[in-house]
Formats: C-alpha cells, structure tokens, sequence
C-alpha cells in the first residue's frame, strides 16, 4: 500500500504539472514546430503515470494523496477513483489527438496561432487534470475557473465579430456559473465546516442548507456544461472556434461540468435522491437529448449539427440521477468515453472538410466523397459510435443504462436512450448525404491538397477507437466500477 | 451575531443576479457578476466570524483565492469587451439569432 501512496503521489504531480510547465515552454520557445514537439511529448510521457495509476487503482482501490503530508479537513486531498481514471485516460488520448492533428493543421495555415493555441490547451490540460483529480470542493472551483478561462479565449482565437459574440456569451454563461457554484462551496461550509467531498456526510446534508447549496451547484455546473435548458451559448461557441479547438470543448470541457453534477449528486448530496427531484433531472435530461438531436437534424452548417450533438449527448449524463445503480454509473462513464472519442473524430473532420471546401455549409459538401473519402469514413464510423450500433462503445454504454433502466422498472427511460440513438444516426448520416450528393455547378471543387494525410488518420483512428470500445466492455467494467458510490442494490451488469 | 451582513449579502446577490439577467448592455452584466461575486464573498466573511474567540482563517483563504479569480476573470471579460466594441461598435448582444 505504501508504493500505492507513491504512486498517487507522483503520478499526480505529473498529471498537474507537467502541462503546467510545457505551457510555460511553448510560450517561451521559439519556432511553431518544437513547441508541437513539447506538446506530443507531453501527451506521450503522461501515459505512465496513467498505466501505474490504473494498476494500483485495481490493486489497491480508489487511492487519496495529501499535499504535504496533511490530511483533509486541514490539508486538501487529491484522490482518484474509477471514474476520474476514465476521463484522465480519455483527456489524455485526445489531447495527443488534438495535438497531433494541430501540428499537421499549422503547416498549411500560417495564419493560425499556433503559440496561443497550444499555451492555452496546456493551461487548460492541467486544470481539467486537476478537475478530475481533486476531491475538495473549494480545490475543484479553482480547477473550474481554470478550464473556464482558457476554454473562452480558444474560442476567440479565430477572430472575427461572430467569434467574439460568442465568446462573450459564453463568458457571461461561466462567471454566472462559477459565482452560482461558489455560493453552493460557501453554503456547504456554513453548514458543515468542511470542504474534502470524502469527509462531507450525505446522512448530514439533508436541510434547507444545503439544498440550496444543491441547487446553486447544480444551477453552476450545468450553465457550464451546457445542459439543456442552459445550453444556449454552446452551439455557437463551439461552432465557431477553431476546429481542433471545438473537439476539446466538446469533448472535455462540456464534459467537466456534467461530471461533476454526478459526483456531487451521488457522493456528498446522496441523501437527495427523492423520487420527483431525480425524475425531474432525468426527464430534463431526456428532453435535452431530445432538443440537441432534432436541431442538430435541421442545422444548416457541418459544426453547428456536430455542436447540438453535444448538446444532446450531455443528457445522457443526467440519466444517471433517476438509475443510480452501478450497472448505470459504469453505462454512464462508457457512453462518456465513447462520445469524447467519437466527437472529437467529428470536429477533427469537419476541420478537413471545411478546410477542403472551404465552406462551413452543408450544401456546399456536394461530391466532397470522390475528394476526402478517408474524413468520411471517420464521420461515419464516428456516427456509428454515437447512434450506439453494435458493436460500438455507444452500444456498450446505452446497453448498460438500458439494463439498468429495465432493472430499476423505469422502462421509459429506453426510450429516450433508443430516440437519441436512432436521431444520432439521423443527423450524422445527413451530413453523409449532403456529401455524397450530386454538385451543382455552383459548388466549389474540394482541393485536397489543403488536407495532409496525418489529418485525415487521426479522425479515422478516433473513430475507430470509438467502435473498438464495444470490444472492451468486460475489460473495463472492473476499472469503472473502483470507489464507485455505495449504491442501494448491489447490481452488476 | 448581526443579520446585517447575511442580510446585505442576499441583497446584493440579488442585485447582482438581476443585473445580468434583466440588462443587455455587456458592461452592465459584467457588473452585475462582480457585485454578485462581492456578495458570495460577504457571505464567507460572514461565516468566517465566530461569536468569541479567532475567526475561522478557511474562509478568508477562500474569499482571497476567490478574489483573485474574480479579478482575472474581469480584466479578461473587459479586454474582451473593449476588443468587441472596438470591432462592432456594439455595446450589448443582440438576440439569439445572430449566428
């Protein structure tokens, strides 16, 4: 157990660290293309820390590291469980992804500020690594803040008064949230004086406290991620941003806050779990799949239809409220991977196709398929993974929230997970459509020339790790179910 | 201890809250955050105070992270805000279907 502290303990710090530093790098350094060096090198060094990480975490279940040697409720902790292992693991791919496909993208586009764009993700990988990582609400603000203020200038980084308009939205959205957030921490420490989530008590937290600091948390984080009915801000943003940058914001970013509106609502605030509360947030969750898949089918830009898929798929994260069971939390946590992979692939190839094109419109896709076929064929694997066809990761991923929908009675929750599937393949296979249509002769021509090699593998390979989690289910289950919270029926899938 | 200063903090909370809903102006709502985040802030001063002996230091730390946070969040929002005038000549956003 010892070498398990150990290994908490340094794999943490690296995990914060280590883009921490190289952001710092990469603003000094000089020249576009080392700077994309530090950034794989980066991606591809943290991958240890993850492997010793998950073996210990299987060994030795969820492990705790106190900074300093002090533990909560005067020191802050640092803690990893199954689920932050999950969305460090998927930070990380993506994130050498993006990087990846970034250092391809700037070859052909001087314009583009490479410098900017990399500090910035940097910034952003050790707060959203921390995010995951922390188990102190207070700790888990700053780590939002973070991610918030390098996520907004990502956006603006493709100039332009559409750009700032958006940005600015979306500014207004976050310092809403945070603030709404940061008066639930404050409510939480008038009521109880603690802030480490391992030392908060459900059975304690039942009064009108902290309701409301329920409340502000949940009303916070979910203007953050974009939930519906909070969702405004987020087609646009994410629509407009550069394209590598909108598959981290849709991927992770969103995700974020939606993660930690789980973690809140089935560790600390476990005792509200009442039948009209849950089912609200469910049904919520539900019409927000619903909302996101029919705009996406009746958006007229590539991004925008890819955007409200975001929107759709970040209810699914609610689903999780009304099931509370493991078989629902390991479903969860699988469709969560499954659409980081899948959405990056998506935004990673629509910046192809618009890159070939020229034209974000989706009638100006027109034989786009007898130039680009390889983006494609990542659109269609990655719509795949999203509809939840077999055998994909989505398939995984719905099939255990089905089941566990089943087992809890609650049967009218398949049909919303069947309807946001059904509606995926709608809007997904629409693009496909418009791209294997006939041009007209107004259309013009797709220069692939604009499109490397490396950039139209990196999508494919996404999407392919998309579909090969259908393949890993019962490999993975194991992980994703360490420290999961003590929930009343000891199901399994 | 007073109800004063909870009190005074749900008002500006309020405040605040009503500034960015009900104004359109960006200058005005980017206000409106900051008078809502001084209140949250108020609050922990509040809770920090103990009716004898030392005040409890955990919120104080908060409320010092907080504004620093709040600070760089602001001058953000502002370099923004000017960057936007600057190019539209807009001072609010208009309706939502702008895009």
């Amino acid at each position: 157990m010892a070498e398990a502290v150990h290994v908490m303990a340094w794999s943490s710090t690296l995990l914060i660290f280590l883009p921490l530093l190289a952001a710092l790098l990469v603003y000094l350094v000089p020249g576009r293309r080392l700077g994309g060096w530090i950034c794989i090198g980066v991606a591809a060094s943290l991958f240890a820390p993850l492997v010793l990480l998950a073996r210990e975490l299987l060994a030795h279940g969820p492990l705790v590291f106190a900074f300093g040697g002090h533990d909560a409720p005067i020191g802050i902790e640092l803690a990893a469980d199954g689920l932050a292992l999950a969305m460090l693991w998927l930070t990380n791919v993506i994130m050498l992804a993006v990087h990846a496909y970034t250092n391809s993208w700037i070859e052909r586009d001087p314009d583009f500020r490479a410098v900017e764009f990399r500090t910035l993700v940097l910034l952003m990988w050790s707060g959203l690594n921390g995010l995951f990582l922390s188990a102190d609400l207070f700790n888990l603000y700053v780590m939002l803040e973070i991610v918030t203020l390098t996520a907004v200038p990502l956006v603006v980084l493709s100039r332009g008064g559409t750009a700032l308009r958006a940005a600015m939205r979306y500014l207004i959205f976050a310092l809403t949230g945070s603030i709404l957030y940061l008066l639930g921490v404050a409510l939480v420490y008038a009521d109880t004086g603690l802030l480490a989530i391992s030392l908060l008590d459900a059975n304690t937290l039942t009064g009108p406290v902290a309701a409301t600091a329920l409340a502000a948390m949940t009303a916070g984080l979910a203007m953050k991620a974009a939930l519906f009915p909070v969702h405004a801000w987020l087609p646009k943003a994410h629509a407009v941003a550069p394209s590598p940058a909108s598959a981290l914001l849709s991927a992770l970013v969103a995700k974020a806050g939606a993660y930690l509106v789980i973690r809140l609502w089935l560790g600390p605030f476990a005792a509200f779990d009442a039948l009209v509360l849950v089912q609200g947030l469910g049904a919520i969750g539900v019409i927000g799949i619903l909302y996101g898949s029919l705009q996406a089918l009746r958006q007229p830009k590539l991004k925008g239809v890819i955007a409200y898929s975001t929107v759709a798929q970040l209810g699914y994260f609610l689903l999780l409220l009304p099931l509370a069971t493991l078989g629902a939390w390991q479903g969860v946590i699988y469709h969560g991977l499954t659409h980081g992979l899948a959405k990056t692939a998506l935004f990673l190839a629509a910046g192809n196709l618009i890159r070939a094109t020229g034209s974000d419109r989706l009638e100006d896709l027109g034989g786009a398929d007898r130039f680009i076929g390889g983006t494609l064929m990542a659109i269609a694997l990655a719509g795949v993974a999203l509809a939840g066809l077999p055998p994909t990761g989505g398939f995984i991923g719905k099939w255990w929230l089905i089941e566990a929908a089943l087992d809890a009675g609650q049967w009218w929750w398949v049909i919303g997970i069947t309807a946001g599937g059904l509606l995926a393949a709608a809007y997904v296979f629409r693009v496909l459509w418009f791209a294997m249509h006939q041009p007209d002769a107004a259309t013009p021509t797709p220069d692939r020339n604009r499109v490397s090699l490396a950039m139209v593998w990196i999508p494919v390979l996404l999407a392919s790790a998309a579909i090969g989690l259908g393949f890993t289910g019962d490999l993975l289950a194991p992980w994703l179910a360490i420290g999961a919270p003590g929930f009343d029926a000891g199901d399994t899938p | 201890m007073s109800l004063i200063y909870p009190l005074t903090a749900g008002v500006l909370f309020a405040i605040g809250l009503y500034g960015i809903l009900a104004r359109t102006e960006l200058i005005h709502r980017l206000l409106g955050a900051n008078v809502m985040a001084s209140a949250v802030f108020l609050y922990l001063i509040v809770v920090s105070t103990a009716p004898e002996g030392d005040p409890d230091p955990v919120p104080q730390a908060m409320v010092l992270t907080g504004i620093v946070i709040a600070v760089s969040l602001t001058a953000f929002a502002l370099a923004l805000l000017r960057y936007f005038h600057a190019l539209s000549g807009q001072r609010a956003l208009e309706d939502e279907d702008d895009g």
